[in-house]
């Protein structure tokens, strides 16, 4: 399993709720429901990933995170996992607001477009960076909204959100993020890890 | 019709009070079993059909002579696997075939009722239904599963028995049917209506049976079951048997020939009355109504799994309907799971080779299985 599934592991207690809001294959929910006797939901919009989620025996509903948040009443969940996806919607702060009304706490992950790759393959070539965690091309990508972990850190500041843990991933290692080494993480994290709460 | 077949019958001592008001009692269920029930008496599954189904899932129909409704999904080493699982399905009441209906004899009058039997409704089948586990020896189901008005029953039957199933699939169906769902059942029964042979369903069932009504609504009926994609692909405008059109009214199109023949292997197996009783129960299904306009209030007593399938080419019973299943169980924190498969078949689908469908049955139930 990815890093980046282990350390949202570690932030979730035994026993809780939990929704997985764009669960793809199912891979962490799976880890959490055998690991840490999680009652565990996803949301995925891919059909096909919906049937390797069926395959593994989770509870999947097919569904659209910017449409179908809503049929979750509030705190329902005790955490909502967001992993990789907020870049993807059309209102990135709409769905923050829905997954803090659904859970009690939100785990979401960003990849990070401050990373020092990503500046320097923008300064040196003058393209579109293109990652491991960023793969595709400007005219192929899901991606509308990119930001920066400072960018984040930022809005989650502007709308008055309580930041409860703030982590950087850089391939093997994880640190954590505060108001001191903001700018270095921004610079040396390919991925932002934020434990939030309304 | 069909009494002289050595059908399996329960009959019923317990009397069943009716949604209309009447009360029946000593009335024979029909039903069918698959597989073994195991001494846990913890793998039995529940099947309901659907309108114009029968308690012979799987197998070989005696009646038709042609393989059960349900054949691709249930059968050995099938979605739902005859190996492992002990499937029970009944015909409804109100049917045709061995269950109480319309073409029994009143005990009263020793005259074959007609339009005389009591009007059932989905509450009425599910609970007469819901004898046949007594008599099995069955607490609790591991599942209940069916497609179209056998969803409907499921939804019923959960909403009655909450704690008797582990697991409760409804598949391309509807909690409440609608203004288009009642259009088309009222065209068929209009159909039968028309012909003259009906006669206010005071019929023989020799040589005056209403074929020809029937026909036409069981033709009706079957365009709603495919999609217009499906039709194109499979017909689009291909000539039955000839080269040019002929300007007359023969069926010219395959599309006609194929609908003609629909229609009349249909009334060899199937009673005009039991066509308009069973649709009048689907017509009257309104499970929210029910829970005053609460849909979550019919499944807020039971602590089952839930899994919906819909199907993307349904018109029918569309993904939004089913969906709104989905919303109402998700509304009171409920374990529900939802696909929907894409699929040209239309309504017709959850009874067709669509492997997609067939294995998100199979890995749900086997799954939810082991973790029993």
């Amino acid at each position: 399993m990815k890093n980046e599934f282990k350390v949202i592991a570690d932030l979730i207690e035994k026993d809780k709720k939990v929704l997985d809001v764009g669960c793809a294959d199912g891979t962490l929910m799976k880890f959490l429901k055998d690991n840490k006797n999680i009652n565990i939901r996803g949301l995925e919009i891919s059909k096909d990933k919906v049937q390797k989620c069926i395959a593994k025996g989770l509870t999947v509903i097919e569904g659209n995170a910017e449409k179908d948040l809503i049929q979750f009443p509030d705190k329902s969940f005790d955490y909502v996992v967001l992993s990789q996806t907020l870049q993807a919607f059309l209102n990135p702060e709409l769905v923050i607001n829905e997954l803090l009304r659904v859970g009690k706490k939100a785990i979401v992950t960003i990849p990070n477009f401050g990373y020092w790759k990503i500046r320097l393959h923008l300064l040196i070539k003058g393209t579109m960076p293109i990652t491991k965690t960023l793969p595709d091309e400007w005219y192929n990508t899901p991606n509308l909204h990119m930001c920066t972990i400072k960018d984040f850190v930022h809005f989650v500041k502007s709308k008055n959100l309580k930041i409860f843990k703030s982590i950087a991933l850089n391939n093997e290692n994880v640190s954590s993020i505060n108001d001191a080494n903001l700018g270095v993480k921004n610079l040396f994290a390919d991925l932002g890890i934020f434990l939030i709460e309304k | 019709m069909n009494t002289e077949l050595n059908l399996k019958t329960l009959i019923v001592k317990k009397p069943l009070k009716l949604d209309c008001g009447k009360t029946i009692n000593d009335f024979p269920i029909a039903y069918e079993t698959y597989g073994t029930l195991n001494e846990k008496k913890d793998n039995a599954i529940l099947v309901f059909h659907a309108l114009t189904g029968d308690q012979f899932v799987t197998g070989l129909n005696p009646i038709t002579n042609k393989d059960g409704w349900w054949s691709y999904a249930v059968g050995p080493d099938k979605a739902i696997d005859t190996k492992k699982y002990f499937v029970i399905c009944s015909n409804v009441i109100g049917g045709c075939l061995g269950s109480f209906g319309p073409s029994h004899k009143d005990p009263v009058t020793q005259k074959v009722f007609g339009t005389n039997f009591p009007v059932i409704t989905i509450n009425d089948m599910v609970n007469a239904q819901n004898n046949l586990l007594d008599h099995l020896g069955i607490d609790k189901l591991f599942s209940v599963v069916g497609g179209s008005m056998g969803g409907m029953q499921v939804l019923q039957f959960i909403s009655n028995f909450p704690d008797k199933a582990k697991t409760v699939i409804p598949i391309a169906c509807t909690s409440s049917h609608s203004a288009q769902n009642i259009a088309f059942n009222e065209l068929g029964r209009q159909a039968i209506a028309a012909d003259s042979n009906w006669n206010e369903g005071n019929y023989n069932f020799k040589d005056t049976i209403p074929n020809k009504g029937l026909a036409v609504a069981r033709m009706a009926a079957h365009i709603t079951y495919l999609s217009k994609k499906g039709l194109q692909e499979k017909f689009g405008r291909k000539l039955q048997e000839r080269e040019d059109l002929k300007f007359g009214f023969d069926a010219d199109f395959q599309i006609e020939s194929y609908l003609r023949y629909q229609g009349s292997v249909f009334v060899d197996r199937f009673d005009a009355n039991s066509y308009l009783y069973i649709t009048r129960a689907m017509d009257y299904f309104d499970l929210s109504k029910q829970f005053n306009g609460n849909l979550s209030n019919a499944f807020k007593e039971s602590k089952a799994k839930f899994f919906i399938i819909s199907f993307t080419s349904d018109w029918l019973y569309p993904t939004q309907e089913n969906k709104d299943i989905v919303i109402a169980l998700n509304a009171i924190g409920a374990d529900v799971g939802f696909v929907e498969i894409e699929s040209d078949k239309g309504h017709d689908s959850f009874l067709l080779d669509v492997p997609d469908f067939l294995s998100a049955l199979k890995n749900f139930l086997d799954k939810s299985y082991i973790e029993n």
